[in-house]
């Protein structure tokens, strides 16, 4: 478990493939965050000016600030996924997403779309805003600034490193699921 | 109330700490627990990056976690004390919080879904007076993210699907259940507050205020006391871990209180608080100028 592996953009299966539930990454190269408000517009036929083919959505609701006419993130940590779960499918199958960053985990849906499509659900560390702030190293751009406000508009982001756990793989195979059934196993225990 | 630059300063300086600065109670709880995980394991490497980024965000003066949450103010003041113009005060303070990305614009209009600019709000902050004879005015802010408030839950006495009684079994029962159902969400390890009784309004409210004792306290009464232990180590037997990913640190604390309730009902309500615990206070003078800090 202690070994990282890197993963980088373009995100193509068969390396997504390679992944299995409980490995450490660190993931480099483009990102996309996207929240509530772009799962709801892309799953009604919504259209983007950018493409998100072999690409990567981060579940993330920045604080951004404008510096000397330069975007700066000062916080991104990952947002809960599960809200995102009755689109997620869809778009894993009609964008061509091969990775999910959130956290929280998601649920079967999810696991199917990224069992049949290649795709991986990263959790990264929950509130670590400034730490994964870090790992950014540049704001490419932004799409959907007016439409969605700052916190789900749609951020272009180069990024380097960023850690985070496969919760879900694409076997299907479900990481919070598992520790949410032997947790249950152990509260009937403990209901004693 | 005179010299309202020299409260908003104050208020501004309380905002800007408490989101940038883990408290030291809630930090050296993580750091125990990061000593209890074995090293190379997801929950070591997790409690590890939750202190690295505490540690990053008051070097970079920075917000620790981005959801800045709900604002809960608590005043304590005298008596006959000009709480409208703290509140006026304390929003000046929040709009300029916000403006210098202490806060992110982080509330949100419930209808038409618009981002506010400020935080100013119907509703937001939210703020707490209690008057009483004293000669400060005291302020605690808890800054509570979205995602643990979402796990909170509400259980009446007696619970059949529980199997849960009147009785402290049945709020042992009550309180796992949350903890179980919680997790994967509201970033552990986290804070669970509780209130047994009162009604369905003011036994939220209690059990917030369990997030202003310090870690470290026990409850005074001494059922409660052993409840918080005997929680403690249940759920570190559930291994659910930082973050749901399992491992042993699960909870950083449990505090739990209780109010009267009427012989028809009796409430168990938990809140959760996560591991980004921001809470801080001030004691002001009654013209503004900081005495000391809490916690
Ligand atoms: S639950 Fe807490 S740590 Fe997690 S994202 Fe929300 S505010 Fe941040």
């Amino acid at each position: 478990m202690s070994d990282v592996k890197n993963i980088e953009y373009p995100f193509v299966s068969e390396k997504m493939r390679e992944l299995k539930v409980g490995d450490m990454v660190k993931v480099s190269g483009r990102i996309f965050t996207g929240r509530d408000r772009l799962h709801k517009y892309l799953s009604e036929g919504g259209k983007l000016s950018v493409g998100l083919e072999n690409g990567a959505i981060y579940h993330c609701g920045p604080i951004v600030v404008r510096k000397d006419g330069e975007w700066s993130v000062r916080a991104a940590g990952p947002t809960t996924s599960i809200r995102e779960e009755p689109y997620m499918a869809d778009i894993i199958c009609k964008h061509g997403l091969r990775v999910i960053i959130g956290k929280g985990g998601m649920g079967a849906d999810t696991a199917k779309a990224c069992a049949k499509h290649g795709c991986v659900y990263l959790q990264a560390t929950g509130g670590a805003g400034v730490l994964i702030a870090r790992n950014i190293e540049k704001v490419v751009g932004v799409t959907m600034l007016k439409e969605f406000g700052p916190a789900e508009a749609v951020w272009e982001l180069e990024v380097r490193d960023l850690s985070a756990v496969v919760a879900i793989d694409s076997k299907g195979r479900n990481l919070h699921k598992r520790v949410k059934a032997a947790s249950k196993r152990m509260l009937k225990q403990l209901r004693c | 109330m005179k010299k309202k630059a020299y409260w908003e300063k104050n208020l501004f300086e309380l905002i800007r700490r408490t989101s940038t600065d883990l408290p030291q109670d809630v930090e050296s709880v993580i750091r125990r627990s990061l000593k209890a995980e074995k090293k190379g394991t997801r929950a070591h490497h997790t409690l590890g990056a939750i202190l690295e980024n505490a540690e990053l965000a008051r070097v970079k003066d920075a917000p620790l976690c981005q959801d800045t949450g709900a604002l809960l103010f608590e005043f304590r003041v005298p008596a006959g004390f000009d709480t409208n113009a703290l509140v006026a005060v304390t929003r000046t303070a929040v709009s300029r919080a916000t403006r210098h990305g202490y806060l992110r614009q982080n509330t949100i209009d419930s209808l038409s879904g618009a981002s506010y600019e400020t935080n100013v709000a119907h509703g937001s902050p939210v703020f707490h007076f209690h008057q009483g004879a004293r000669k400060t005015v005291d302020v605690r802010l808890v800054m509570k993210g979205g995602g643990c408030e979402n796990v909170g839950a509400q259980y009446s006495l007696p619970d059949v699907d529980l199997k849960a009684g009147r009785d402290l079994e049945g709020v042992r029962l009550c309180i796992l259940d949350a903890v179980w159902k919680a997790q994967g969400n509201g970033c552990a390890p986290g804070v669970l507050g509780v209130c047994i009784g009162g009604d369905r309004a003011t036994a939220y409210k209690a059990s917030k205020e369990q997030f202003l004792r310090k870690l470290s306290d026990k409850s005074r009464v001494k059922q409660l006391a052993r409840l918080e232990s005997r929680i403690m180590r249940d759920v570190k037997r559930m291994e659910i871990g930082p973050m749901g990913l399992g491992g042993k640190t699960t909870l950083l604390a449990v505090k739990i209180d209780s109010l009267s309730r009427v012989p028809a009902s009796m409430f168990v309500t938990v809140s959760f608080i996560c591991w980004a615990f921001r809470r801080r206070g001030m004691v002001l003078g009654t013209e503004g100028g900081l005495k000391r800090w809490l916690y």
